[in-house]
């Protein structure tokens, strides 16, 4: 899937990969789409929820490895 | 979304480790836009003291306090395994290796989020700290406050 930005979190540990979302998140149009790589294996139900919670669409999910891959799109 | 949601949280702990709890979460509401108030009280003041000396009047009691006391975040004891300051020299270590961010750098990005940093002024007279002291974007009140804000809120913590 084509992202509009990437946000590579790859190696934070919580809270930093919601905190950085919400920045990059703010820095886009709606209909836009962020891209976040994450490793801290938390990050699947983390952002599940703050997507769920904030409105923003989990358009896809995929686990490359250790790398847990997520595309959002602004609502 | 419709009307801001809130959290409030309580830190009245000056353990190291439940003070990171307390900033963890507060950090993370507020990027689920919540707005975000830490209300320290007792031992949770020492978190925002600057590290370094700050030269104010004191009378002699309040000046025994303040030696006593750990002066800012990063002189805070852990809860549970300090082992006369071996505790908190481990866990920092752990902590740099799992990328986790360490209580000073909490802080700062709580401040950075624009979350509310707010001493209790009643708990800063017993202790004898003054407004000098702490962080310079410390907000001062009293319980009111904190009342005013959990009445509304949709988090409310006690740490």
């Amino acid at each position: 899937m084509k992202a509009d930005l990437v946000l590579n979190a790859k190696g934070l540990a919580c809270p930093m990969p919601i905190v950085k979302t919400k920045k990059a998140i703010h820095t886009l149009e709606p209909g836009q789409v962020l891209e976040v790589q994450a490793t801290d294996q938390g990050a699947k139900n983390d952002l599940t929820a703050w997507c769920k919670s904030t409105g923003n669409e989990l358009v896809d999910f995929t686990n490359q490895g250790d790398v847990l891959v997520f595309w959002i799109k602004k609502s | 979304m419709t009307t801001q949601k809130s959290t409030n949280i309580i830190l009245f702990s000056g353990d190291y480790d439940k003070a990171m709890a307390a900033y963890i979460i507060a950090n993370g509401a507020a990027a689920y836009d919540h707005k975000v108030t830490i209300f320290h009280t007792f031992w949770g003041l020492n978190a925002l003291r600057k590290d370094e000396h700050v030269a104010v009047k004191k009378g002699f009691l309040e000046k025994m306090f303040s030696k006593m006391m750990p002066r800012g975040a990063d002189q805070m004891t852990l809860s549970k395994m300090n082992m006369a300051g071996m505790g908190p020299k481990m866990i920092k270590k752990v902590m740099k290796k799992h990328n986790a961010l360490s209580l000073p750098q909490l802080i700062e990005m709580a401040q950075d989020q624009e979350i509310h940093l707010v001493a209790c002024t009643m708990t800063m007279d017993l202790l004898g700290l003054k407004k000098e002291e702490l962080l310079d974007t410390v907000e001062l009140a009293g319980v009111a406050a904190y009342l005013a804000g959990a009445e509304e809120g949709n988090v409310n913590l006690f740490i």
